[in-house]
């Protein structure tokens, strides 16, 4: 798993991707809405084949933490 | 899993029906434009039904009751058994399916009960009422599915409003001994109550003055406890992980591949979620017809909404072999695996 993939995938679920980096806290974009907690949930599913819960996800404040949480996870 | 089977009982006819109003998402109240396209471009929602003051589920399953009896030509004092399934009866008590035998001038020898179920309603109700035809003792039925969800639904909270409509159903089922066997598959769990839920208005919590009083969640969700919770991510997980073992243990138990049936029908969540199950079942796309873009999530009656509304034509041309899937709140789900031979089933239906 590539943490660069990861953004690049996070990333695409946006309009305006900006800066996005592994310390964005991507809840503090502009462009952040609920749709896109779902978008975020549905490609960690697609993608890495794991289902994290509501509770996974909104512990995780940066994209960095939300990596971390899939790698470990998958592992 | 409760995988079995149920003889003897043929679906004659279904009827579906809405409301007159419409409304669009388009012209919900959201943050930003942005955030709507989204809404709509994820969800597949763009309009929804918003039965008026007055009109209760029961209407509406009323009306799709008249319309299947009638078209069948059916004598009423033949029908011994009305289920009625929906999360928004008339009343706590008595049962509406009671009041709507009297309504609709059944026999009082008719059995009539109310199921509360959601989104798992109709793959249910059809287990339920085919269990009590499939002997013969009783012969001719009527199971009526519907909801008004607006009713229970805060207007100011954009993780609900913009999804639920409303609209109701009948189906009707006769004993038959040359109906092929329909399959089920049915499963609850209770650990994900919370995913969907409305907190005041039973006996757990009656309804008193703070049931009432609206409270804001975050930007764009104002509700009382009177009004629906929905966490998204919670039905998300659940569904992803759970529907299409479902759906694959069923078509193992009934003996058959998952690209025989001629359509697959799913409660209408929303698209980012039912393309999901979708693609993990490996099912082609025009095995797969959606209601959700015009008429919403209809919560319990979305199968026989999305069945009226897209395929109508083709039940009364030929055998149709069809999954019907319904799977959400409780956390309750499940599959069927049933045949369609020459159904009366008239286009979606409006009721003023």
């Amino acid at each position: 798993m590539n943490i660069n993939d990861f953004i690049l995938r996070f990333s695409e679920e946006f309009e305006e991707t900006g800066n996005l980096n592994k310390e964005t806290k991507f809840r503090e974009l502009e462009e952040w809405s609920s749709m896109h907690a779902l978008l975020i949930l549905a490609m960690i599913e697609s993608d890495y084949n794991i289902v994290l819960t509501g509770d996974e996800m909104r512990a995780c404040e940066t994209v960095e933490a939300l990596f971390l949480e899939v790698e470990k996870r998958k592992n | 899993m409760a995988l079995f089977s149920i003889p003897n009982v043929s679906i004659k006819g279904l009827v579906s029906t809405v409301p007159v109003k419409e409304e669009l998402n388009s012209e919900y109240d959201w943050g930003s434009e942005r955030e709507g396209r989204l809404f709509v471009k994820t969800t597949g929602i763009a309009k929804r039904r918003i039965a008026r003051d007055g009109q209760c589920a029961s209407d509406l399953c009323f009306s799709a009751a008249e319309k299947v009896i009638e078209g069948l030509g059916w004598d009423k004092s033949e029908i011994q058994v009305l289920v009625f399934v929906s999360q928004t009866p008339d009343y706590i008590t008595p049962a509406t399916a009671i009041l709507l035998q009297d309504r609709l001038g059944l026999p009082t020898s008719c059995i009539a009960f109310d199921v509360n179920l959601g989104c798992s309603a109709y793959v249910y109700g059809l287990s339920i009422i085919s269990g009590l035809l499939q002997n013969g003792g009783i012969r001719k039925g009527l199971l009526l599915v519907g909801d008004t969800s607006s009713k229970i639904v805060s207007k100011k909270d954009k993780s609900t409003a913009p999804i639920f409509s409303d609209a109701g159903s009948a189906t009707a089922l006769e004993f038959d001994e040359n109906a092929s066997p329909m399959h089920f598959n049915l499963q609850s769990d209770g650990s994900g109550s919370n995913a969907i839920v409305v907190p005041d208005g039973g006996a757990r919590n009656r309804i008193n003055f703070d049931s009432l009083k609206m409270k804001a969640f975050g930007k764009g969700v104002i509700r009382n406890r009177s009004q629906m919770i929905m966490r998204g991510l919670d039905v998300f997980n659940f569904t992803v992980q759970e529907v299409e073992p479902n759906i694959r243990a069923l078509m193992d138990f009934a003996g058959k591949e998952l690209n025989q049936p001629d359509f697959y029908i799913f409660h209408q969540a929303n698209f980012l979620l039912n393309d999901r199950i979708r693609q993990k079942l490996g099912i082609s796309k025009e095995k797969v017809p959606y209601s959700l873009h015009e008429y919403g999530n209809t919560s319990c009656a979305t199968v026989p909404v999305t069945i009226a509304s897209e395929i109508n034509k083709e039940l009364g041309k030929r055998k149709l072999q069809m999954v019907l899937s319904g799977f959400g709140v409780g956390l309750s789900w499940g599959s069927v695996l049933v045949e369609l031979n020459k159904v009366y089933c008239p286009e979606l239906m409006e009721v003023d």
